[in-house]
Order: structure tokens, then C-alpha cells, then sequence
């Protein structure tokens, strides 16, 4: 006979249940408070690519015009705080060593007349490579203002610059227009994971999972049960971020409001069904925790919200395939800057479909397989 | 006797002082809770001292404060001459301490758990082969060195925890709940080894909730609420009793309806079921009158039996409840399409290579108390769960009111009711809300469920608490709370896993008036216990035993099995023993 019998009184019960269980323990209150506005404030506000706040020594020896007009230029750029001035070289490795200054400018005395006879001038630059990634940066921006300084040495000339990119989407590359709506992705992500996975175990703990398997209640009236609340707190904190996005942050909305919502609804839905497998496998909730972790960090790296998915070894693209986030991302990154079309978002949209019915029915299964 | 070399010189003349532990108005609690009140008591070298008492009496917390491990709020404790605040590093050596818990690593084997342990006192382990083997021949662990100690028996484990805390020579042994997950054989043994003990001189204190082990104590300790309710020799506790227990005999199907009118009877301080019996203690001073004009009308004997340590404990109480279950009485009687209610046939469950129920048939009939008795690890627990449905058998099947649970439909389940160990209530919720929630899982409509939740409510006393968290309340009232969302449904058929483990003699006596109220109303009650004197409430009691039912009868005629010259009465304990012992012999020579 098919156990597949639904009724709305035991799954109103069920449902008030989780609602309330989810909003009294303390530990998944933090899951679904805390997060967001941690994650918001640190990766919106702290964890930047962008190079700012950072002070340059510089060794001046020479006294002419050119080296005096790079200094200045330094001196105005928005990025350096300080230009510390330094009278040796030794200073100026000391200042590095302390990490007082990622760079340092050593400019030679014959600077500026190398360049008044008609040479280019050289000057040294010294980066600190504990930090290799902002001293990098750094350095391009201190040679775009070195293309500067040379382009009014020689106004006339065609100064050579190798390559002009332009930035489409996102033409000031602003980091937050890109990390923001990813967020919302990941969020939405680890509370469901995180509030159904400890669903079944927090349960389970209690002993009151086995009350509810001899009730006449049906596996598939426990899954729905257990789905509606993280389905509801997700989506509401995924539309939390991205309002943020867009109200808080300026992000142009150029997508469509209804399909994101859509695909948010079903992302959901499939980390649901992963969490709902994790906790019927987890005997505590401690392992429930862990286990959501495990899973939860090794798809947001291989979802392309680090590195693009295109880099990856072959065999791991197609895994990536199988992570919701992976087409999340697409959808949620394409709606905030791209306006993508319909269609485009559709074909991100019935994947995230399949791995939603494969997760939530292998839940199933695994609920079901916790009677053997 | 041989002198026992673990034991160091204690004092023994008559001359020196014999007092182990002087413990003087000693207070503990924690936050609001006040675990021990100003309790003074003394304990003797060379006596086996028992601290009783029921869960949440404060016995582990006066153990931690004995060994150390807790400084008390006000008052002293001296140990073995040393103060256990001030010299804390002398009572460590002092003191030989067995947690509740098996504070052992069960991923060590027997022998690299005893050499941690002998390290972590500073001693040397090869230097000390021969205080080992002494050991292990005292604990008859010697076969098992090699043995992973999470692999062991419960009743192994005791034995390798109390070969520890021998280890440093203590000159006072604490063992908290020794007795408890350890089946009666192994539960001798220990009995035998700490009698070995005293006998050389040391002090043994054993703590336990179970109150027939109270009187092996050649002195008691017993707590109730953190206060201490008597100290001394069980006999003179029991002494105060004489005259007053009495036992109604061979009273048959009709004891339930007679346990209850006796326990209405003002008269009467206390009654319980015993197999076919009823046994009575009555009030103090009072006349044996009503109680023999009550026997007179049920055409029964009744008898003079002597007092037990339970009945003093329930008297020291002032009494047990009465004996009118207001939850039966608003029962309408259980009508049944069959006599059968459960059943089972060839019913086996493997997990693996292991096999946890072997081969078991039974049929349990409506208005049936049926116990499922048994060691841990015996089956009980798997079997009863593949009765309610919980786990699928590998063989075999098991029906309950008709129907097959492994094609369990909601309408099957719909027909029984479970109360898991440890009240499985929801600490998140209130009282109202799990009883709401019980409701709605059961699918009442919104008018029954409205009147079933005041019923219990009424029924139960429930209404100043309705707000509450579960874990607030009382243990009586949790138990109360769980039993009411267990029958919120009114099951023809009602599973107990363990109901009243833990949980104190007067509750339990509550617990049993409501079940018994149950059953005289036709519910079949399906139930485990390893309180053995529980097993006598049963009309008919499954006896399990490595996995095989081993005995299947009604808790007199497993008595009777067990009965012999020198002990004309034997108790259910008795009967196990026998039962288990007669088993292994069986098994042995079958392979």
C-alpha cells in the first residue's frame, strides 16, 4: 500500500512544531540571526580585493622636478593614507620589515635627469611579499601613476599603453557589486542546510523522533514538516541580501524579481533535501553541525563564487554541476548586473529543479531507511 | 580469610578511631537548586555503607564533594583524617572513586586502560605486574586483558572501574550506582568483591536508587531532596515497620480492583501488586481490621510478611498515592475486533553478524500487562521496538491489534500509544504546546482536541503549568505530562520503554495506579523494566536473555522455578538468576 497519505491537521501540528522549535533553540536562533549580519558586515565592509588604507615610504635622493611631481601624485592618490619620507635605505627596509609599508619607492639621485636628457628615469620599488596579493596591486597602481607622470614628461608623445580594458557590468570593477549577491546565494545556503540538519538530530537527542515514528504520521508529512520552515527562513534571508544589495549598497537590479525569487525558491529546496540527509544520518546534533560544514564550505569553494568553475580540473566542473549554488550563482549574479534574459535564467533554473526532486527524494529514502 | 592486598593498613582494633569519613553540616546547591541541606553523617572503616536514595536525592553530589571533586557551600567533610577542601591532594590518594558514567576509555584495551591509569597515579606499571595480576584475578577480568574495554558487558566495565579505583591501595572505596546497567549475575559478583573489601577493613560507600539493594548495606545513608532521612542499619529502619505488612494471597485476575479499594482505605499507608498478590503496609497504629474484612469479601488470605526497606522508605514519605486512577475512571472500556493484541512469531533482528533477537514468538492478550524483562543487551530493547514499528525485523513478524507494522499504515499506528524512556516530551515547547502538538499528530479534530487537552489537563493536574518548560517541572509531573500525550489518542494498546527508570518509589507507585487503571479498563500495556520488582505488576512476564526468550510465564510461576529448601519465597531476582543461570548452563553444552 502506498504510505504517501497526506493530512493537513497532523502537518499543521507538525509545522507549528518545527516553527517553534527552530525559534527557541538558542543554537539554531544563532544559525538563523547571527550570520547574516556577521556576513554582512565582514565581507560587505572588511573582506575587500581592493587595495586601500595603505602607506608607501619613500627614499628620495634626487631633488629635481620629476621625482618631485611622482611624490606628489602619491601624495594625492586616494588609495596611500601616508607617504612616509625616509633619508636611507636602510630606513626604508626597516619600515617594510615592520610591515609598517607594503611598499617602498627608492628613487636615485640622477632620477630627474635622466629624464630631462631625454632617457627614461628608473626608480626602485620594493613590495612586501608576506602580502603578495595587495603588494601586486600595489604595484599596479603604483605604475599607473608612474604612466602619469611619464605621459606629462612627453605630452606630445603616443605613450604606449599595452592594453586598455574595459570592464563590462561592472565598469569600476566594484568589488561589492559582485560579492553581495553571491552572498545572498551563500546565506540562504547555510540556514537551510544548517536548520535542517539539525532538524532530525536535535530530535533524535531529545527522543522524541521515535514519538513520532510510531505516530500514524507519514515520512513524507515529517520531510514537508521539516522543509517549510528552512524553506522560510532562507528565502526570507535571501531576499534580506538582496535588498541589501540593492538598497544598501546601489547594486543595479537588472533581472527579473519573479524568476530570482523562482530559483530561490528551488535552490532552497535542494539544499533542504542535503540537509534532511545529513541529519537522518547524524545521531547528535553535534554531528549534524559538522556534517553540514563539510558539505556546506566544499560547495561554496567549487561553486564559483572563489574561482571561476571554467579553471577547474574537468572531473570537478561536473561535480560543480551537481552544486546548487553553482546555478544559483548564475542566476542570482546574471539578475543584479547582466539583466539576463528569460531563457538564460531558465537554463540554470532546471537544474537547480532536478537536484531539488533527486535531494528531497533520497531525504525521503533516508528518513524512511532510519526504520530498517 | 587471606589478607587482601589492596587494602592498606587501616585502623582495625577497637582502640583507634574507626570513623573513615566525618561529613558535618555540609550545604551544596547549585544556582537555585539545593542539592544537599545541611547534612551530617558519619562512615565506618571496615562497613559496607549505602547512600539511598532516588534521583535527584543529591547522592552523586555528596560522592563528588567525598572525593574533592565539588567544595561544599558551608560545612566539612573529613576523609580518612584529611580535610577534602584543605588537602585535596591527600583524599585523591586516600580515595578510590568509581563514577556513575564508565569514566574509562573504551577505545583502550582491559590492560592499557589499567596501565594508563596506574601511570596517571605516578606508579610503575612493570614494577607493579604482580599488583596487576592480583587484580585482574580479583575482578576476574583475567581472560579479557586483551579485550577493548567499550567491548565489555556493563557488568565488566564495573568490574574494570572498580579494578581501577583499587589500584592506588584506597583506604575508602566510592562507588557511584554501581548496580545500575549491570544484570543481576554480574551485580553479585560485585557484591562479593566489595564484601571482600570490607572484610579487610576499608569503607565502601555504594550509592543506588534501588532500594532492595539498600538492605545488603550493613549501614544506610538515605537522601531525599538533598536531605538525609535516615542513618543506620537498614533492620532498624525496617524494625519500625514490624507488624504492619501484610500480603493479600493468590488474589488472581481480581488484584487490580482489590490493590485499589485497599489503597483507598484510610488505614493503609502503602500496596503494590506481587505476582498474584497484593501486598499492604498500613498506617501507623493502625488496625489490621479493614484490611482483613477486605480480604474476608475477595474470600482470600491474608498474611503477615515481614517489612521491606521500600515500605519504610514510603512510610518515612508518609504514605503512597491513592489507589483511584482518575484518568481510568474517565476511560470508556477498549472494545477489540480480537483477544489477540500483539503478537509475534519467529521474530529476529540482525544487525550484521550480530544478532540482537533470536527467534521469538509470543501473543500478548487484550487488558494484558505484559513485561519485557532482561539484561542489558539482551534483546528487549530491539524487540520492543520491532513490536511498536520502529525497526523492520529481518525475520519473523509482529502484529499489533491485526495489523502488520512492517506495512504499518497510519490507521495501524493510530492504535497504539508509546512513551519512550526518559519521557521524550519537547523542552522547546510548553506543557500546552506538546500536548497540542500530541493532538494534532493524532489527527483529532479541533472539538476533540480541544476537550481531550482539558481532560488532561483535569485529569493530570497540569493547569499551573501549562506555560511551563517540560524540563522545569517535577519528575512526577514530567511523567504525568508524557503518559497524558501518550494516550492523548486513547490507544487500545500502550508501549512503555522503561518508564520508570530513574524515578522515585512514590511516582512510580502513580505511574503504576494509572496503568493499572489502564488495564482494568482493557488497554494492553506492553512494557520493559529492569526493576525486577516492577516484573510483579505484569499478568505475564517474557524473560529474554542473549538475544533468546528464555522463560515466558506469569512472575509466580517464575518464582515458583526458582523456590528451593533454603529459600521457600524466592524474589523475581532470584528467579532471573536462576532463569539466566540455567540458560547459560543450556547453552554451554548445546555448543
Amino acid at each position: 500500500m502506498l504510505t504517501f497519505t497526506l493530512s493537513f491537521t497532523r502537518l499543521r501540528a507538525q509545522f507549528i512544531k518545527e516553527v517553534l522549535l527552530v525559534l527557541r533553540d538558542p543554537r539554531s536562533r544563532m544559525v538563523v540571526f547571527v550570520p547574516p549580519i556577521l556576513q554582512l558586515l565582514v565581507f560587505a565592509f572588511a573582506a575587500t580585493l581592493e587595495v586601500s588604507n595603505v602607506d608607501i615610504a619613500v627614499y628620495n635622493q634626487d631633488a629635481g622636478r620629476w621625482s618631485h611631481e611622482l611624490v606628489q601624485r602619491l601624495d594625492s592618490s586616494r588609495f596611500i593614507s601616508h607617504v612616509r619620507h625616509v633619508d636611507s635605505q636602510r630606513q626604508l627596509h626597516e619600515l617594510i620589515d615592520r610591515g609598517e609599508v607594503i611598499a617602498a619607492l627608492a628613487i636615485p639621485m640622477d632620477f630627474s635627469r635622466t629624464i630631462a636628457a631625454g632617457e627614461s628615469g628608473r626608480a626602485q620599488v620594493l613590495v612586501d611579499g608576506r602580502r603578495s596579493n595587495s603588494g601586486q596591486i600595489t604595484v599596479a597602481y603604483l605604475s599607473t601613476i608612474a604612466a602619469e607622470v611619464a605621459a606629462e614628461v612627453t605630452p606630445d608623445a603616443q605613450v604606449s599603453i599595452p592594453v586598455l580594458v574595459r570592464h563590462w557590468f561592472n565598469p569600476n570593477l566594484v568589488y561589492r557589486w559582485f560579492i553581495v549577491p553571491g552572498l545572498a546565494g551563500i546565506l540562504a545556503l547555510f540556514s537551510a542546510l544548517l536548520i535542517t540538519s539539525l532538524s532530525i538530530a536535535r530530535e533524535r537527542e531529545l527522543g522524541t523522533f521515535d514519538q513520532l515514528l510510531v505516530s500514524p504520521t507519514s515520512t513524507s508529512e515529517i520531510i514537508i514538516s521539516k522543509s517549510l520552515p528552512a524553506l522560510a527562513i532562507g528565502t526570507l534571508l535571501g531576499l534580506f541580501m538582496v535588498s541589501a544589495g540593492v538598497f544598501l549598497f546601489g547594486i543595479p537590479f537588472t533581472g527579473s524579481f519573479g524568476l530570482l525569487l523562482a530559483s530561490l525558491v528551488l535552490f532552497i529546496l535542494s539544499v533542504v533535501g542535503i540537509g534532511l540527509m545529513i541529519s537522518a544520518v547524524s545521531m547528535t546534533q553535534q554531528q549534524a553541525i559538522l556534517g553540514a560544514f563539510a558539505i556546506g564550505v566544499p560547495a561554496v569553494l567549487m561553486s564559483g563564487f572563489a574561482t571561476p568553475v571554467e579553471n577547474m580540473p574537468e572531473v570537478l566542473q561536473w561535480l560543480a554541476q551537481a552544486i546548487p549554488l553553482t546555478h544559483f550563482l548564475i542566476i542570482v549574479e546574471g539578475s543584479f548586473l547582466k539583466a539576463m534574459p528569460p531563457s538564460d535564467i531558465l537554463a540554470s533554473m532546471w537544474p537547480l529543479a532536478v537536484i531539488a526532486l533527486a535531494t528531497l527524494t533520497m531525504a525521503t529514502v533516508f528518513v524512511r531507511g532510519r526504520l530498517q | 580469610m587471606q589478607t587482601n592486598p589492596f587494602v592498606a593498613a587501616t585502623p582495625k582494633s577497637e582502640s583507634e578511631d574507626t570513623t573513615a569519613v566525618i561529613i558535618e553540616g555540609v550545604d551544596k546547591h547549585f544556582g537555585k537548586v539545593q542539592a544537599l541541606r545541611d547534612l551530617s553523617a558519619r562512615i565506618q572503616y571496615g562497613r559496607l555503607t549505602g547512600l539511598v536514595g532516588p534521583d535527584g536525592a543529591g547522592k552523586t553530589t555528596l560522592m563528588r564533594i567525598l572525593t574533592g571533586l565539588l567544595v561544599p557551600n558551608a560545612g566539612h567533610v573529613t576523609l580518612a583524617g584529611y580535610d577534602v577542601v584543605r588537602d585535596n591532594d591527600a583524599i585523591h590518594v586516600a580515595s578510590g572513586y568509581m563514577p556513575q558514567r564508565f569514566g574509562l576509555y573504551e577505545d583502550l584495551t582491559v590492560m592499557e586502560n589499567m596501565r594508563l591509569y596506574a601511570q596517571l597515579r605516578g606508579m610503575d606499571t612493570n614494577r607493579n605486574a604482580d599488583l596487576f595480576d592480583e587484580l585482574l584475578d580479583f575482578t576476574r577480568l583475567g581472560p579479557f586483558t586483551k579485550r577493548l574495554a567499550g567491548k565489555l558487558s556493563g557488568g565488566m566495565k564495573q568490574k574494570l572501574g572498580l579494578a581501577c579505583a583499587l589500584m592506588a591501595r584506597p583506604k575508602v572505596l566510592l562507588l557511584d550506582e554501581p548496580g545500575v546497567g549491570v544484570d543481576p549475575v554480574s551485580r553479585q559478583d560485585l557484591w562479593r568483591m566489595v564484601q571482600a573489601l570490607t572484610d579487610e577493613g576499608m569503607a565502601v560507600v555504594w550509592s543506588t536508587a534501588y532500594l532492595d539493594e539498600a538492605e545488603r548495606c550493613e549501614s544506610v545513608l538515605l537522601l531525599n531532596k538533598g536531605q538525609l532521612l535516615f542513618d543506620g542499619p537498614p533492620q532498624e529502619l525496617t524494625a519500625q515497620l514490624e507488624g504492619r505488612s501484610f500480603r493479600l494471597e493468590d488474589v488472581g485476575s481480581e488484584r487490580r480492583a482489590v490493590l485499589t479499594e485497599a489503597l483507598n482505605l484510610p488505614t493503609v499507608s502503602d500496596g503494590v501488586i506481587q505476582g498474584a498478590g497484593v501486598r499492604i503496609v498500613l498506617r501507623d497504629g493502625a488496625q489490621v481490621k479493614q484490611i482483613q474484612a477486605l480480604a474476608d469479601k475477595a474470600k482470600v488470605r491474608l498474611t503477615a510478611v515481614p517489612a521491606r526497606f521500600e515500605d519504610a522508605f514510603i512510610d518515612l514519605l508518609g504514605g503512597g498515592p491513592g489507589g483511584t486512577s482518575a484518568l481510568a475512571e474517565r476511560l470508556s472500556p477498549v472494545e477489540l475486533g480480537s483477544d489477540i493484541a500483539v503478537s509475534c512469531r519467529n521474530l529476529t533482528k540482525r544487525f550484521g553478524d550480530f544478532t540482537a533477537t533470536d527467534n521469538v514468538t509470543f501473543e500478548v492478550r487484550k487488558g494484558e500487562v505484559f513485561g519485557l524483562l532482561g539484561p542489558n543487551g539482551a534483546g528487549k530493547s530491539t524487540t520492543f521496538k520491532m513490536l511498536c514499528g520502529l525497526l523492520k525485523p529481518s525475520h519473523g513478524e509482529a502484529q499489533v491489534v491485526g495489523h502488520d507494522l512492517r506495512l504499518a499504515t497510519g490507521e495501524a499506528k493510530s492504535r497504539l500509544g508509546y512513551m519512550a524512556q526518559k519521557f521524550s516530551l519537547y523542552s522547546m515547547l510548553s506543557v500546552r504546546q506538546n500536548l497540542e502538538f500530541s493532538a494534532g499528530v493524532y489527527q483529532l479534530n479541533s472539538y476533540t482536541r480541544r476537550k481531550r487537552i482539558e481532560e488532561m489537563i483535569d485529569t493530570f493536574v497540569l493547569s499551573d503549568w501549562l506555560s511551563a518548560a517540560p524540563d522545569s517541572l517535577p519528575l512526577g509531573l514530567k511523567q504525568r505530562l508524557a503518559l497524558a500525550c501518550a494516550l492523548m489518542h486513547r490507544p487500545p494498546v500502550l508501549f512503555l520503554d522503561e518508564p520508570t527508570s530513574g524515578v522515585d518509589p512514590i511516582t512510580r507507585r502513580e505511574f503504576w495506579t494509572h496503568i493499572n487503571g489502564l488495564a482494568r479498563k482493557g488497554v494492553t500495556i506492553m512494557v520493559t523494566t529492569h526493576f525486577m520488582d516492577e516484573a510483579e505488576y505484569c499478568d505475564r512476564v517474557a524473560m529474554l536473555y542473549r538475544a533468546r526468550l528464555i522463560a515466558l510465564d506469569t512472575p509466580d510461576a517464575l518464582k515458583r522455578l526458582a523456590a528451593n529448601a533454603n529459600r521457600p519465597d524466592p524474589t523475581m531476582e532470584d528467579a532471573f538468576i536462576h532463569l539466566v543461570e540455567s540458560a547459560d548452563r543450556e547453552m554451554e553444552s548445546a555448543e
